[in-house]
C-alpha cells in the first residue's frame, strides 16, 4: 500500500503514527507543547477503529505507572510529555527500565530548569541519555529532526523496545513538535497479536507464573542483574546507532547537533562553505546509543569541532569523550528557548578556530 | 512424658480436617508471628482457586510488608511502585478487560503516598478490586506513622504519641473512597478471628462477582494489626485493635450496590 502524504504538526504525527502502528495503549497527561498528541488521539478516538486505549491520566506519574501496567501485560504502551512532566515519569521510567519492559515515551522539550519555558529546548539530553532517574539505566533515545522522523521513529522505537526489552524515548522538542510539514504516513498495520513468554496474561497451567519486579534484596543477585543490563546496552551501542552526515567528505571542521539544532546547522553549513570554509556536520539520530566512533575517526580528519545545542552544554560531553583529546571540541548553544539561527553558529565556528 | 508423635503418624488421609489451598505456593511467608497478612493472602488465594480464576487473574502488589506478595499466591504478578498500584491495574484491566485484575496495598501505600492513584482510579470506577491492609502503621520499614495512626498512637516517628496538631488527622481512606462516583462496592472487615474470616473471605468473592459484571471499583479495607511495629504480642494487638482501631475504623460496609 502506499503511503499517505499529510500536512501535519510534529504532535499530531506522532499520534497518527501511533494509531497506524498498532499501538495498544496511549496514556498522557497535557502539558505545553505537546499536548496535541493527546488531542489528536482523543479526537481520533482510536478504540472504534484499531481498538487502541487512550486515557487522560491524573499525573504523569500516573501515566508511566499506567505504562508500566500495560507493558507488563506484553502490550505496545506509550505515553508523551514535555520536560516538567519527564521530570515527574522519572520514577516510573526506571521502574519500567528495572523491569525490562518495553515503552515508547516521547519528549518533545521546553527550556528549563524548573517550569521554564513553553518554547523548544534540547536541555534535557543528560536526563534522556544518562539515565533521569536513580540507578544504572539506559533508555534508547530517539532524536527526530522532522516532522516526518516523528511520524517514522513511533515505529522504530516499539521495534527496539521489544527487540530488548529496554524502554526507549523519543528526544524531540518544542519546534519539532509544533511545527507543520509534509509527512508520508505508513498504512494502518493491524495490533499485534504475539503475546511475549515474559507477560503478565493470566498464568495456564504449562508455564509457571510471570512476575514483573524490579525488586532483587540479594546484592549478589542484584549485580548480576547489574551486569546483565550492562551486557545488553553494550549490545545496544554496537548494534544500534544511527547517524547522518551531511558534507563530511572534505570537511576541516565538523559540526555535531541534533533534532532542532541539526536542521539549522545544516544551513550554517551552506553558509561556512560559501565563504570557503570547509565544514560538514554530524547528525546523531541515536542519541544513546551515541556515535562514538564515528565522531573519533572524524576526529582524525578535522581541526575542530563544534558541538550545538539548545542548552548549557550537555551533549558536548559526549563529544569530547568520542574525540578523546584528538582535536579542541567547543559548544555553542542559546538557552531559554531561542533557537540558533544559522549565521551565529559560523561566526561562532570562526571566532573559536578560525580567529576574526 | 508423653509420647511424641511421628509427623508421618499425624499426615494421613483420614486426619485430614483443613488443606492448604494450592494456589498458596511452598514459600515460607516473610510475616511476624501474628500478623493478619498471612490470613488475608490465604483466603484471597483461595477465592481465587474456588472461583477458578488462576488462568486470568493478574495481581499488583505494593510495597510495603506485602511486596513479595507475588512470592506466594501462584498466579501472574506486576510489583508496582510505591503507592502506584491503582494506575497499574487501571492499564492492565484496560486493555486486557477479560482478565481478573487486583491491587493488594497498605496503607502508607493507598493513603498516603499513592493517594491521588487510589482517589482517581476509584472515581473513574476502574473495574479492579483492591485489598487495603490498615494496620495503622509502616511496618516494612520499622514501624513509622502511616496516614491511618490513630491519634496519641506511639510510633518511631511518633515517639511520643501522633499529635494530629502537627501531625495531621488519620485518614479514612476508604470513607472517601465510598463517597466516589466510580465506587461500586466498599467495605470494612477484618481477619482476626473466624468469625471475620469468614465476612471478609464473603466480601472478596462479592467483590469477584461484580468485576465480572463490570460494575466499577471495589475497595475492601481489612483493619489489621502489628504486633512487631505496635510492640504488642499477637493476642495483645487483636485486643488492642478491637478496642482502639475498631472505634475510629468501624467494620461494616460503607457503600452497597442497590440490587
Amino acid at each position: 500500500m502506499e503511503k499517505e502524504l499529510r500536512l501535519m504538526k510534529g504532535n499530531e504525527a506522532v499520534a497518527e503514527a501511533a494509531i497506524r502502528a498498532g499501538v495498544d495503549g496511549y496514556f498522557g497527561y497535557p502539558i505545553t507543547p505537546q499536548t496535541e498528541i493527546i488531542e489528536y488521539l482523543m479526537e481520533a478516538n482510536p478504540a472504534e477503529t484499531t481498538g487502541m486505549i487512550v486515557l487522560q491520566a491524573e499525573s504523569e506519574v500516573a501515566a508511566i505507572n499506567m505504562v508500566y501496567g500495560g507493558a507488563a501485560c506484553g502490550k505496545r504502551v506509550m505515553t508523551s510529555s514535555s520536560s516538567p512532566g519527564i521530570s515527574l515519569k522519572q520514577e516510573g521510567i526506571t521502574y519500567i527500565a528495572g523491569a525490562e519492559l518495553p515503552c515508547l515515551i516521547v519528549n518533545v522539550v521546553r527550556g528549563g530548569p524548573g517550569l521554564g519555558t513553553i518554547q523548544p529546548a534540547q536541555s534535557d539530553y543528560f536526563q534522556a541519555t544518562k539515565g533521569g532517574g536513580h540507578g544504572d539505566y539506559h533508555l534508547i533515545v530517539l532524536a527526530p529532526a522532522s516532522v516526518q522522523e516523528m511520524a517514522d521513529f513511533v515505529d522504530l522505537s516499539f521495534e527496539l523496545a521489544f527487540k530488548y526489552r529496554n524502554p526507549v524515548m523519543m528526544l524531540s522538542d518544542g519546534a519539532i513538535g509544533q511545527m507543520m510539514e509534509k509527512v508520508y504516513l505508513s498504512p494502518r498495520k493491524e495490533r499485534s497479536k504475539i503475546v511475549p513468554d515474559w507477560a503478565t496474561t493470566g498464568k495456564p497451567p504449562t508455564r509457571e507464573r510471570n512476575i514483573i519486579t524490579s525488586l532483587e534484596l540479594d546484592s549478589d543477585k542484584q549485580e548480576q542483574f547489574n551486569r546483565k543490563l550492562v551486557a545488553k546496552y553494550n549490545v545496544i551501542r554496537e548494534t544500534e546507532v544511527r547517524y547522518e552526515e551531511f558534507q563530511c567528505e572534505d570537511a576541516e571542521y565538523l559540526l555535531v547537533a541534533y533534532g532542532t539544532s541539526a536542521r539549522v546547522c545544516q544551513k550554517s553549513v551552506q553558509l561556512a562553505r560559501q565563504e570557503g570554509i570547509k565544514l560538514g556536520l554530524l547528525r546523531p539520530i541515536t542519541l544513546f546509543p551515541f556515535p562514538t566512533k564515528r565522531i573519533n575517526e572524524l576526529a582524525g580528519r578535522v581541526k575542530g569541532i563544534l558541538s550545538v545545542e539548545m542548552s548549557a552544554g550537555q551533549m558536548v560531553e559526549d563529544v569530547l569523550l568520542s574525540v578523546n583529546g584528538k582535536v579542541p571540541v567547543f559548544h555553542f548553544g542559546r538557552m531559554g528557548g531561542i533557537v540558533t539561527t544559522p549565521e551565529e553558529v559560523v561566526e561562532n565556528l570562526k571566532s573559536k578556530f578560525i580567529g576574526g | 512424658m508423653a509420647v511424641v508423635t511421628g509427623i508421618k503418624e499425624i499426615i494421613k488421609p483420614e486426619n485430614l480436617v483443613y488443606k492448604k489451598t494450592s494456589i498458596m505456593t511452598d514459600n515460607i511467608l516473610s510475616y511476624c508471628p501474628g500478623c493478619g497478612h498471612g490470613t488475608a493472602h490465604r483466603i484471597l488465594a483461595e477465592i481465587i482457586e474456588e472461583e477458578g480464576l488462576q488462568s486470568r487473574a493478574i495481581g499488583v502488589s505494593p510495597v510495603g510488608c506485602s511486596v513479595f506478595l507475588y512470592n506466594y499466591i501462584d498466579i501472574d504478578w506486576q510489583e508496582a511502585a510505591h503507592g502506584r498500584a491503582p494506575a497499574v491495574a487501571t492499564a492492565i484491566k484496560r486493555l486486557m478487560p477479560e482478565k481478573f485484575v487486583f491491587t493488594y496495598q497498605g496503607d502508607g501505600d493507598l493513603a498516603a503516598i499513592g493517594t491521588a492513584e487510589t482517589i482517581h482510579a476509584c472515581n473513574r470506577g476502574e473495574n479492579f478490586m483492591i485489598i487495603f491492609i490498615n494496620n495503622g502503621i509502616y511496618g516494612m520499614t520499622g514501624g513509622q506513622m502511616a496516614p491511618t495512626t490513630l491519634p496519641g498512637m506511639k510510633s518511631s516517628t511518633s515517639p511520643y504519641g501522633r499529635d494530629v496538631k502537627t501531625m495531621g488527622n488519620p485518614l479514612k481512606m476508604t470513607d472517601i473512597v465510598a463517597s466516589l462516583a466510580g465506587s461500586y462496592y466498599v467495605t470494612r472487615q477484618s481477619v482476626h478471628t473466624a468469625a471475620n474470616v469468614k465476612k471478609t473471605k464473603k466480601a472478596i468473592r462479592k467483590a469477584v462477582q461484580y468485576q465480572k459484571l463490570d460494575k466499577g471499583t471495589c475497595l475492601i479495607e481489612i483493619v489489621s494489626n502489628c504486633p512487631s511495629g505496635w510492640k504488642m504480642t499477637p493476642v495483645q494487638s487483636n485486643k488492642w485493635m478491637e478496642e482502639n482501631m475498631f472505634p475510629y475504623y468501624p467494620l461494616g460496609d460503607l457503600k452497597t450496590p442497590e440490587e
